[in-house]
């Protein structure tokens, strides 16, 4: 969104004020210690069921103390912990698929649902083979990935590339066709080319749906991505998962759950904040409306 | 007074075809906007008066007949679809201000994208307009921050901008609560004793039509064409004091039965709303 001269300083302290009274407000709220309180119950039962009550089925499950403890262990029974570089350089590689995945399904999705929403010739040629394709689990393509890319590291890229430019592109299309019509309309009374009423009308009102395709996008990623490393692939979270399971080394197969999880929700927020900071109009209605 | 918004229309008509049942819209409509006039369009919901404005403003085609602005044929038989454009601007029912653009950034849009104005020069000229509607405080603020009330003001304030010849709004105080209904109508009657263009203005409240209007058309429900035309001889610049005004309140006697009428047809008929 282009600023007004003049505009910029007060729009920058406004944001920076907004962000801090909503984070006052969260603390105020009591969200966060609902949020604790839900975690503290969650992990309680895990405890319970596999150590104290050791209920059937949670019985062979590793313990909530035995995963921490190896976690947290300077000198890991099964060579992974916080200690180990090797930790590390799991979720570094894990990140840097789901980034590559993650910015090619963005760069190729966005542009492919606008284009999808904008024209009805485009949407004509495209949209059925896009359907047809789109319900294929990710699974499926990993024989075709394997033969098309001889090196696996493409194809476990192109693998989580796959449901992630789905998820943004039909999420885009479906933004552009939210627009109400009235505000082409305006536009188009106001003099706008179609080119400007597609740079200033449907590229920003499509973009809470492509927002909301974004996350979706991410999380699909991680969860092909980690199929993908389960099949083949010598490093990543998916990968160590895979391996614990085949070396009996269980407490860290928690490990690399809980660890996905983790990084997860934080590209996850991290959309979300990139999205916030782009829709400051949007931030400002929803913070009115109290939500 | 220069004499540019003088709109005509003649004997336009207006069939949908949806699913090959043809319906007629608008029937052989006549009707002449003399520049500068206030003139409100009466009908019930559903009646084809917004299809009227909708040719007017080139968003759909007419059947047949002409639509005319100053000697430029708008739409046509031959053209039936006129270019939407900044001579004649529409204020819609739900509001059209671009919600990720703050109210000075709508205001304006239109000098910008038409290469008009510098945007440094447009900025200026927007803030003066906004000031002089009492907008100032949230040239900065978003649509979504602002009451409606204020909303529908920034969107005239943004059709004036570009020194349209008409502004054509679709009940654009539908939505707006009695009390603001009426702070609305002055303001809109202070804009334009300020700015003389061109009003064509829909709407289904009587009490609204013949306290703005020079001319109230009071249109026969679908297919639409006007039943009954009034002079309103209440003389502008007019206030609130003339809601109470015995005039005020005999012109509404006269047209009242005619209105009524054409709203138990739509009512029987059962048109849906738009």
């Amino acid at each position: 969104m282009e600023a007004l001269p003049g505009a910029p300083q007060a729009g920058e302290t406004s944001r920076l004020g907004l962000t801090m009274f909503r984070v006052a407000l969260w603390l105020k709220s009591p969200r966060p210690y609902l949020m604790l309180i839900g975690f503290a119950l969650f992990l309680g039962f895990w405890y319970l069921a596999v150590e104290v009550w050791k209920l059937p089925r949670f019985r062979e499950m590793p313990g909530l103390t035995s995963v921490v403890r190896e976690w947290l262990s300077p000198s890991p029974t099964y060579g992974l912990s916080i200690y180990s570089a090797e930790y590390y350089q799991h979720i570094a590689m894990s990140v840097w698929r789901v980034a590559q995945a993650f910015f090619l399904a963005t760069a190729l999705g966005v542009p492919v649902g606008l284009l999808l929403g904008w024209s009805r010739r485009f949407k004509e040629y495209v949209f059925p083979v896009f359907e047809t394709l789109r319900p294929i689990p990710i699974l499926a393509w990993v024989p075709l990935a394997i033969v098309m890319f001889i090196a696996t590291e493409s194809a476990v890229v192109y693998l989580a590339f796959l449901s992630s430019f789905f998820a943004t592109a039909l999420n885009t299309m479906l933004g552009v066709q939210s627009i109400d019509e009235s505000y082409v309309r305006a536009a188009n009374c106001l003099g706008a080319s179609r080119w400007q009423v597609f740079r200033h009308v449907v590229v920003p009102g499509a973009l809470p749906f492509i927002f909301t395709g974004l996350q979706i996008s991410i999380g699909v990623s991680w969860f092909s991505l980690v199929a993908a490393e389960m099949v083949s692939g010598q490093y990543g979270l998916g990968y160590i998962i895979w391996t614990s399971y085949v070396m009996v080394r269980y407490p860290t197969i928690v490990i690399g759950m809980v660890t996905l999880g983790l990084v997860g929700y934080t590209t996850s927020a991290m959309v979300r904040i990139a999205g916030d900071y782009l829709m400051e109009w949007r931030v400002r209605e929803l913070a009115l409306a109290e939500r | 007074m220069d004499q540019r918004g003088r709109i005509l229309i003649e004997d336009v008509v207006k069939v949908y075809d949806p699913a090959g049942a043809a319906v007629m819209a608008v029937d052989h409509c006549s009707l002449e906007i003399e520049p500068g006039e206030i003139c409100m369009i009466v009908g019930p919901s559903g009646c084809g008066k917004t299809t009227l404005l909708n040719a007017i403003a080139g968003f759909h085609e007419i059947t047949s007949g002409r639509i005319v602005m100053d000697g430029e044929v708008l739409c046509s038989a031959e053209r039936p679809k006129a270019t939407p454009g900044p001579d004649r601007i529409v204020v819609f029912q739900n509001g059209a201000l671009f919600p990720w653009k703050t109210n000075l950034q709508n205001v304006v849009f239109g000098p910008v994208m038409q290469g008009k104005l510098a945007r440094r020069e447009a900025i200026d000229k927007g803030r003066a307009m906004l000031a002089d509607a009492g907008l100032s405080g949230v040239e900065h603020d978003y649509p979504g921050e602002v009451s409606s009330g204020m909303r529908r003001r920034v969107e005239i304030v943004r059709a004036l901008m570009n020194d349209p010849k008409a502004l054509l709004l679709d009940e654009p105080y539908r939505a707006l609560d009695s009390l603001t209904k009426s702070v609305m109508h002055e303001a809109l009657l202070e804009i334009y004793y300020k700015n003389k263009v061109t009003i064509f203005f829909i709407t289904h409240d009587l009490e609204e039509a013949i306290f703005l209007g020079h001319r109230v058309a009071i249109m026969t429900t679908r297919p639409c064409k006007p039943k009954k035309i009034l002079n309103v001889d209440i003389p502008h610049p007019r206030d609130y004091g003339v809601l109470t005004s015995k005039r005020f309140r005999e012109l509404i006697e006269e047209t009242n039965d005619a209105v009524h009428e054409e709203a138990l047809k739509a009512f029987q008929a059962g048109e849906k709303e738009g």
